[in-house]
């Protein structure tokens, strides 16, 4: 189960910036029940952006965000309301945030931290997406994660190393900043690459024992 | 003595790369740098270059300084964590250094210890932002230094043949907000397209050395064109240098990278050699440049 927690709603309107019509996308599996992406978060966030002065153009909760064959399918019944909307506000695990940056070529702006894996990868099985380093970035990078597609979990940009957009470790590897810069070009948002990203704090990667309490959802449970 | 004093002075500044040894017998390298005493500002002391296990840049730069010569010492994320580098960059100010470059460093995977953990605690930006902090007086946790702060120049790397090489730009522009005074660059073979990256970069005011790297032989700038990122030695480079007879090839290779500085000297604020064992040549390289 992947522990997730919610963003500070401050830091979620910062990031949405001048966006005024947001698509709301929510996760039942893991994000439920740490309580950061079902039925309630939902309410709870609409509810929010809407005090915020934002318009909420569509909601759509999904079973597991993590798998993108899923989002894929769940998404195209909204792709009206995803047309009209600036942005996609995800209320889920970082894997959930990357499958719909896949699926959908909008901005997305994850709405929680991801703290621990918990021994489960999500359901999009590839690549390893996530490392719950529980201040999530994808915000700032377009939905792909630098933190596990970057060799060097880089956070302020490439490295001198790429050569031809692969990876100076790995030749046959996607540089990770090349998919990002790619990526936030073609969403239109390459100036988030001019922000100083300060350091890690390896702190956050535990999960609290309160938040590993009030997670309901415990397939291992007796 | 500070290098951006000398930028500020307009001065062309030249320096020139040391890479320590792989064992402890070090004169020998001090012995060949001698005759570019009077020749180049300072000599630029690499971290574990390519990955590769030898003495750091801490010895060989106070060792530069008891010589009575200029050192930068490089400083790079691969191998220490915030803890390491920070009391690392004390200790270097404890030992009279004034200059450090700031760089991400190669994958270990790339050295002669692929097993080694890759640290990379902060990136290059957060390095200087850190070296920055600690120069007024704080430390990252934002925990107060005892007494006076250390004070340094700080410099950053850019890599000008990078392709797409707009991300760089948007990384130089943050390493000087962080803190970056001055740049080194990747080594430099094509004039015209060193002239577009300076054009390009005019706005952030910022000195930057371009990187010159001997070539030994054709095959060299071959290997280069297929391994090292952001290197393109043109063709005609390589026929110049494979045209010339074997014995004449080294004295060849001196005039390619003479007449490059030559080329590049207005262009920029002053150039940085890696020559790569080839110290003994630098002299006369920067001789036939009119340096």
């Amino acid at each position: 189960m992947l522990y997730t927690e919610n963003k500070p709603i401050d830091e979620i309107l910062q990031s949405l910036g001048k966006e005024k019509n947001i698509f709301l996308l929510g996760c039942n599996g893991c994000a439920e029940a740490c309580q950061t992406g079902g039925e309630e978060a939902l309410s709870a966030m609409k509810a929010e952006l809407e005090k915020a002065g934002k318009k909420v153009t569509g909601v759509c909760l999904v079973d597991f965000l993590c798998n993108k064959m899923l989002v894929t399918t769940r998404l195209s019944r909204h792709v009206d309301m995803l047309q009209k909307s600036d942005s996609i506000l995800v209320l889920t695990c970082g894997i959930g945030v990357q499958a719909t940056s896949k699926t959908v070529d909008k901005v997305v702006h994850p709405a929680a931290n991801t703290l621990s894996l918990g021994g489960l990868q999500g359901l999009w099985p590839s690549d390893e997406r996530c490392q719950a380093c529980g201040d999530c970035a994808l915000d700032y990078t377009g939905g792909i994660c630098p933190v596990t597609f970057c060799a060097k979990s880089l956070l302020n940009g490439p490295c001198g190393g790429a050569k031809d957009g692969k990876c100076e470790v790995d030749s046959e590897k996607d540089c990770g900043w090349q998919l990002i810069f790619d990526r936030l070009q073609k969403v239109g948002r390459l100036e988030n690459l001019k922000k100083v990203r300060s350091a890690r704090d390896h702190g956050k990667m535990l999960p609290s024992s309160e938040l590993r309490k009030k997670s309901f959802y415990d397939i291992e449970a007796v | 003595m500070k290098l951006t004093e000398r930028f500020k002075k307009g001065k062309f500044v030249i320096t020139c790369e040391v890479g320590p040894p792989k064992g402890i017998e070090i004169e020998k390298i001090f012995n060949e740098l001698e005759p570019l005493r009077t020749k180049v500002d300072a000599f630029n002391v690499t971290d574990l270059q390519s990955s590769v296990m030898r003495i750091g840049s801490l010895a060989p730069c106070r060792l530069l300084k008891e010589r009575g010569l200029e050192a930068i010492m490089q400083l790079t994320c691969r191998d220490r964590n915030r803890l390491g580098l920070q009391s690392d960059v004390l200790s270097a100010a404890v030992l009279g250094i004034e200059n450090l470059l700031c760089l991400t460093g190669d994958h270990p995977r790339l050295g002669d210890h692929p097993q080694a953990m890759p640290v990379f605690d902060l990136d290059s930006v957060q390095l200087l932002a850190a070296v920055k902090s600690l120069m007024n007086g704080k430390d990252m946790a934002g925990n107060d230094l005892q007494g006076r702060p250390p004070q340094f120049c700080l410099g950053a790397v850019v890599n000008p043949g990078a392709e797409p090489l707009e991300p760089q730009i948007l990384k130089m522009a943050k390493k000087i907000t962080a803190g970056a005074e001055f740049f080194q660059t990747q080594a430099v073979y094509e004039v015209d397209k060193f002239a577009a990256f300076m054009k390009e970069i005019k706005h952030l005011k910022a000195p930057v050395m371009a990187g010159i790297v001997l070539l030994k032989s054709p095959a060299m700038a071959k290997f280069m064109n297929a391994n090292v990122a952001g290197i393109h030695v043109p063709d005609e480079i390589i026929d110049e240098l494979a045209g010339a007879p074997k014995e004449q090839r080294v004295r060849k290779s001196l005039e390619i990278s003479a007449r490059l500085i030559k080329q590049l000297k207005d262009l920029c604020q002053g150039i940085h050699i890696m020559s790569l064992g080839w110290e003994r040549h630098v002299p006369t390289v920067l001789e036939m440049a009119g340096l």
